[in-house]
């Protein structure tokens, strides 16, 4: 809450009245929140309430039927994830999306590929010295290799940089997951249930992460997570969805307080 | 040197000449494999369609009317720059038309999508240049010399030369550069890969237009060898066996593989055929690579197979 008075109220990302459904089966029905730059919002609400279709929009997965969603400043309404990941928007994913067969290092590069020069029809030229490996090609390679190294040592797994993430045990596939979004130096960070299957050790860690990002970085995160204990004690702002509408944004404080939420997590009826 | 031992490498080294021909082939189905998880059915068509086009450029005909000018006749080089742009656009035309409308589908579907591109492109290229045999002949040098009583083609050895550079430069672009990771990371996770800014669009043109390259280069050894028709579409099969023993996402494998399956079929037809009555080298090489897949399902270079349950 402090947070979001010390970087001023500048909104990094609104969504206006989204409307999204498959077929028959309407998804978000006219949801508007917005966040607030350097800070961490919460998105939560029971299963189906339509909490990851949101992120999907946002990074460009989905394209809502209805509403407008403004990114710094600029109004988008289809945006493609490649596009999306170019403007500053990373994710992860609720069941763990890393590429299995690399290492944990080449996954965090994978990571910086947009860092690197050049679109990827541009790189037509730089493509002989890249693929011969010399002059200014490897520099760069080195370049990016410090930055993933960093990460790796920011997020304390070094003994796994070798290791390919398929071997991995569940906690550290995330762990690797986050790095990889981080490596992108992203403006917004979404995390769609970072600590979904951990146990308390690894909820407490992946927790400290997250506040460090935001702190370290100044990355504005927006995530789903289900650890209501984890949501009130790391984030700024919470909204909370039910059934793809919004009844509740705020403090957290003040949502635990809506009757609405209450409601929702208790399994009142809906008329 | 005794005589046996002469004959014993003259084998060895037809079987080498043989495996290069097939890795040739397999090339093309790693490339697409590695990049989507899908294996290309329609490899083998590629080929015969960029040596289809290459024939018929080189002899100045025009498509679909089957006529032959003179003065539409080009040079060797210049043909094989036009039918690379021809397999780019080609490229363009298959990411636009079939792959764009399947993303984030089963490999099984995509898999199924590829059989129906063989067939339609075999039709295509059938009405394009027409379904008599061609001879294709781009200068590729065809004579015979011998090394310590070991007689050996030229074109043999033009052939290992091709597979060769083609290999060092793909294992490199693969193992170094940004493209490389890119097409690694789309095959393990399209979902992931496009949410770290990879445009799966861009990244499938650049590997079916490389791929259709690769399938030039086959067909063009192959179309040199044995004339380019429409038989050629099923050495595709024999890549097969190549890419379990090599690996399916190995472009080392894949060479490695091809020679193994040449040097054993060869082999195995010259000293066991006469035994059981010859005719060993058509089934030998599947064989193999059945008896491979009980020890090692991943093939020699193939990345591991971790799945946690």
């Amino acid at each position: 809450m402090t947070e979001q008075q010390d970087t001023g109220n500048g909104v990094i990302l609104e969504t206006e009245n989204i409307f999204l459904s498959f077929g028959g089966v309407k998804a978000i029905r006219g949801v508007s929140f917005d966040i607030l730059k350097g800070e961490v919002r919460a998105i939560i609400g029971p299963n189906g309430a339509g909490k990851t279709s949101m992120l999907n929009c946002i990074n460009g997965f989905y394209h809502p039927q209805e509403g407008t969603i403004t990114y710094k400043g600029e109004k988008r309404k289809q945006m493609r994830p490649h596009a999306a990941a170019a403007q500053g928007i990373a994710r992860t994913f609720q069941n763990v999306a890393l590429f299995r067969g690399m290492t944990t290092l080449d996954n965090i590069m994978t990571g910086r590929l947009l860092k690197m020069k050049g679109s990827f029809l541009g790189e037509a030229f730089s493509f002989l010295t890249e693929a011969c490996y010399v002059g200014p090609a490897r520099k760069k390679e080195m370049e990016h290799r410090e930055y993933a190294e960093y990460i790796i040592d920011f997020l304390e797994i070094q003994q796994i940089r070798k290791t390919p993430v398929g071997r991995l045990p569940y906690g550290l596939q995330k762990r690797v997951e986050l790095g990889r979004a981080l490596a992108a130096e992203p403006d917004l960070l979404l995390l769609d249930e970072p600590m979904a299957g951990m146990n308390v050790e690894e909820k407490e860690d992946m927790s400290r992460f997250v506040l460090d990002v935001n702190d370290e970085f100044g990355t504005t995160i927006a995530l789903i997570e289900h650890d209501m204990g984890v949501v009130m004690d790391i984030s700024d702002r919470v909204v909370v969805l039910d059934h793809g509408e919004k009844i509740g944004d705020g403090t957290p404080d003040e949502v635990r307080d809506n009757q609405d939420v209450i409601d929702a997590y208790l399994g009142v009826s809906h008329d | 040197m005794p005589e046996s031992v002469v004959f014993f490498a003259e084998v060895v080294v037809g079987g080498l000449m043989a495996g290069v021909m097939y890795s040739l082939v397999a090339l093309g189905f790693v490339l697409i494999f590695k990049a989507s998880g899908v294996f290309n059915f329609a490899q083998g068509v590629l080929a015969l369609f960029a040596a289809l086009t290459l024939v018929g450029i080189m002899t100045g005909t025009v498509p679909l009317l089957l006529t032959e000018y003179e003065f539409l006749a080009m040079p060797a080089a210049v043909a094989i720059l036009l039918t690379a742009a021809v397999m780019i656009g080609l490229a363009y035309l298959i990411e636009f038309s079939v792959l764009r409308r399947l993303v984030n589908q089963e490999p099984i579907i995509l898999f199924m999508a590829t059989i129906g591109l063989a067939f339609v492109l075999e039709g295509v290229g059938d009405t394009l240049w027409g379904s008599n045999v061609k001879v294709l002949d781009i200068g590729i040098p065809n004579g015979n010399f011998e090394i310590g009583g070991m007689l050996l083609r030229e074109f043999d050895l033009f052939a290992a030369a091709t597979a060769a550079v083609l290999v060092i430069v793909l294992a490199v672009v693969f193992q170094k550069t940004k493209v490389g990771r890119a097409l690694r990371a789309v095959a393990d996770d399209h979902q992931a890969a496009l949410s770290v800014g990879i445009p799966l669009k861009t990244i499938w043109i650049i590997v079916w237009s490389v791929s259709g390259f690769v399938a030039l280069v086959a067909g063009i050894m192959w179309g040199t060898k044995s004339g380019v028709q429409f038989s050629l579409s099923l050495i595709a099969l024999k890549a097969l066996p190549v890419l379990i023993l090599g690996g399916f996402t190995s472009v080392p494998g894949a060479i490695l593989g091809g020679l193994i399956i040449g040097v054993g079929e060869k082999l195995a037809e010259v000293y066991i055929g006469p035994f059981i009555g010859g005719a060993i080298e058509n089934w030998f090489a599947y064989m193999i690579a059945l008896v491979f897949l009980f020890f090692r399902p991943q093939g020699l270079f193939g990345e591991k197979i971790i799945e946690r349950v």
